[in-house]
């Protein structure tokens, strides 16, 4: 069935669908209306789960911590700020490996205080060992949820699906609500590999020395070390996962083909810009514009971003001139994470150095600073010449 | 009843003639210069702005040095008070102003710092900082604008939201209980506990005058109208009936009989809690100073 609703509401329908039984969340801009959705679904009796109105996002992870550790499909969703807020609980789900699925409408952290979208909530958590992926539009915030509870419970590692606050969690747009009973053909009952569970006592998560000692029963267990590695493992065999995910999943649904990094006219071209989330298919119309002037140009949309499809950046990338990485979101001190993700991965996968391209990190959007199509196009135009204004940052007015 | 269990927890009694300062409201002409706009983002009926010029005619009553004045804010609709005060304000994040605040006062305990929160930012987020605050006893103004929901977010349930009221996250109705932030206050052990109303104004800017002149930790709950979202949702969205129904639950302190539940319908108003006790940044300062002795022998 095709409704026409907001981004927020296509997160809930897709939490709906999959059948989650406890959730719990704070109120923070702008991804109080899902949850609010959610609340009213499971009051209303149309989704048989526990709705938790936390004092906190770092109890709204932490509830979600209990319940996935005691078996039960959770969910929760926050943004910006409540986000930080949960950043200590974020690195322990990861670590104790508990399918948790998250939506963040992204938005601006403080200070000064903005609620307006950027990418900084978000990207400031990459490295805690959570699944991130980026939609673009409406129809992938539905499908990406439904996708991450299955890639969560096949791995054992939490998934975030990110979405650009107001740009989509608030607009309005048609999409498809899948149909309850193919859901149910793709995505199983939750059985957990481990649950609490009193006729089969364990300790969770207790302390692990720095080197490799026997368990209580005598056995030589893993230690901390090892424990991190098989994350890192598992997050870099998730790439193949996700693939294996979007192709069950378009055989059930007849939508996807692109889960790592969704190209569009990448195939003869010289120069390719690169983005995530709803700025990806703003660049689409940019590139139209470029190509009527003849030039050579395509856009990279990363949909995957952690683990890094370093391979499939690096193949898209083959044979291009020059690449501009365009980002909502920065590391601080030196250049936008995404931009020095794909430089490695260029270097790794283009052994002849002469064949690579150049690179040009752009900034936009910080804030919600309006991203205009025009001061896109003007930008790009500028970078074909290789004479894009300092410092790259879209839009500032200094 | 407190909380505490160290033998700090023996207040001394206040002096028995102790009134509330009495504060004549100062003209809107005074009160004006205090304001950086003339603008809010305050709905139509939001009692905020209400509470915001109480607490300017609090501080000028009390003739304090302009200077001298901080004011803290955490997140949500109180919390914009920081943009619209012509003092110095620091906006914190959502939960943390009171810990902004203690170290604004450690820092320089010759200002007089509030803080203005919501009850969300207050109780909810902010809980662990509201009750080591007043068991510290720091010399701070806790001004909570309590309008028993988030506003700003679009009216989901909060912890003084009332069991069976209703909020955008409790449609049916809320199932758990409900804070008396004066109560928590008192019992975590804020040494000046105060309520007030949106409806009666002098008494208002008078308990929150009298957090300000306070020595310790003072906690003054502001009760607001919130007729677009609590009101809609549970009694009236008419602000005027919003505030006729304060008029009718407020029981003054002194009428208040002992032993009486909080209800709903029915709360005390006025100075509920006022006593003397080693205050935080004074305390720190003697055990420095003793420190300083014994080590020189």
């Amino acid at each position: 069935m095709h409704i026409i609703e907001t981004g927020n509401v296509a997160a809930a329908l897709g939490v709906k669908l999959a059948g989650v039984q406890v959730v719990a969340a704070y109120p923070i801009t702008p991804q109080t209306p899902l949850t609010e959705k959610l609340s009213e679904l499971i009051e209303a009796g149309e989704m048989d789960a526990r709705y938790v109105p936390v004092e906190s996002e770092h109890s709204a992870l932490a509830v979600c911590i209990g319940a996935s550790s005691a078996g039960a499909r959770s969910f929760t969703a926050t943004s910006a700020n409540g986000l930080l807020y949960m950043h200590e609980q974020v690195h322990w789900a990861a670590g104790a490996r508990l399918p948790i699925v998250m939506c963040v409408a992204n938005r601006a952290v403080g200070a000064p205080w903005n609620i307006w979208n950027d990418h900084q909530d978000s990207i400031s958590q990459r490295d805690t060992g959570w699944i991130q992926i980026y939609s673009c539009d409406h129809q992938q915030i539905i499908d990406d949820t439904l996708k991450a509870f299955r890639l969560a419970e096949t791995t054992s590692i939490p998934v975030m699906v990110c979405y650009d606050g107001y740009l989509l969690s608030h607009t309005y747009m048609p999409f498809e609500v899948p149909e309850q009973e193919k859901v149910e053909q793709f995505l199983p009952p939750f059985h957990p590999s481990y649950a609490l569970d009193p006729s089969s006592p364990a300790n969770l998560n207790t302390v692990t020395l720095p080197e490799i000692r026997t368990d209580v029963h005598g056995e030589m267990a893993h230690g901390y070390m090892e424990i991190r590695y098989l994350l890192q493992e598992d997050l870099r065999k998730a790439v193949q996962v996700v693939e294996e995910i979007d192709a069950a999943f378009q055989e059930i649904f007849g939508r996807g083909g692109a889960p790592l990094v969704e190209p569009y006219r990448c195939d003869d071209a010289e120069y390719v810009v690169v983005g995530m989330g709803s700025l990806t298919y703003q660049l689409w119309d940019v590139i139209e514009t470029l190509r009527t002037e003849g030039h050579k140009i395509g856009v990279l949309g990363v949909r995957l971003y952690r683990p890094f499809p370093d391979a499939a950046v690096a193949a898209a990338l083959r044979g291009a001139r020059g690449v501009f990485v365009m980002e909502k979101a920065l590391s601080y001190g030196y250049e936008g994470a995404l931009c020095s993700d794909l430089k490695s991965a260029l270097y790794d996968h283009i052994p002849d150095k002469s064949r690579a391209p150049f690179v040009k990190g752009l900034v936009a959007g910080i804030g919600g600073r309006e991203i205009r199509t025009a001061d896109l196009t003007d930008t790009l135009r500028s970078g074909l010449v290789g004479s894009i204004p300092e410092p790259g940052w879209i839009g500032i007015q200094l | 009843m407190s909380a505490l269990i160290d033998e700090q927890r023996i207040e001394s009694p206040p002096e028995s003639d102790y009134k509330l300062p009495r504060i004549n409201p100062h003209k809107t002409s005074e009160i004006v210069p205090w304001l950086r706009t003339p603008k809010t983002i305050w709905c139509p009926g939001c009692s905020n702005g209400t509470i915001t010029r109480a607490l300017i005619d609090a501080i000028l009553g009390l003739e304090l040095d302009a200077e001298k004045v901080v004011i803290v804010a955490g997140i949500g609709c109180s919390g914009r008070i920081a943009q619209y005060l012509e003092y110095s304000t620091v906006h914190a994040a959502h939960g943390r102003a009171l810990a902004v605040a203690t170290g604004v006062k450690v820092a320089d305990p010759s200002l007089r710092v509030v803080v203005a929160m919501g009850d969300g930012d207050c109780s909810a987020i902010g809980g662990n900082h509201f009750i080591h605050a007043a068991r510290r006893n720091i010399d701070l103004t806790a001004l909570i604008f309590n309008n028993s929901i988030y506003g700003m977010t679009g009216g989901q349930m909060s912890p003084t939201t009332h069991t069976g009221d209703k909020s955008t996250t409790s449609v049916h109705g809320n199932v758990e209980a409900a804070f008396d932030l004066s109560e928590l206050a008192h019992a975590a052990g804020a040494t000046f506990v105060a309520r007030g109303t949106a409806w009666a104004y002098r008494q208002l800017v008078s308990v929150i005058a009298g957090g300000i002149a306070h020595k310790g930790f003072a906690a003054v709950e502001a009760m607001a109208a919130c007729p677009v979202y609590y009101g809609r949702f549970n009694l009236t969205a008419d602000p005027a009936e919003f505030l006729k129904g304060q008029k009718e639950h407020a029981v003054p302190a002194s009428k208040f009989e002992e032993g009486e539940s909080r209800l709903h319908e029915q709360y005390p108003v006025g100075l509920l809690h006022h006593g003397e006790r080693a205050e935080f940044v004074t305390s720190l300062a003697r055990v420095r100073e003793e420190a300083q002795e014994a080590l020189r022998g």
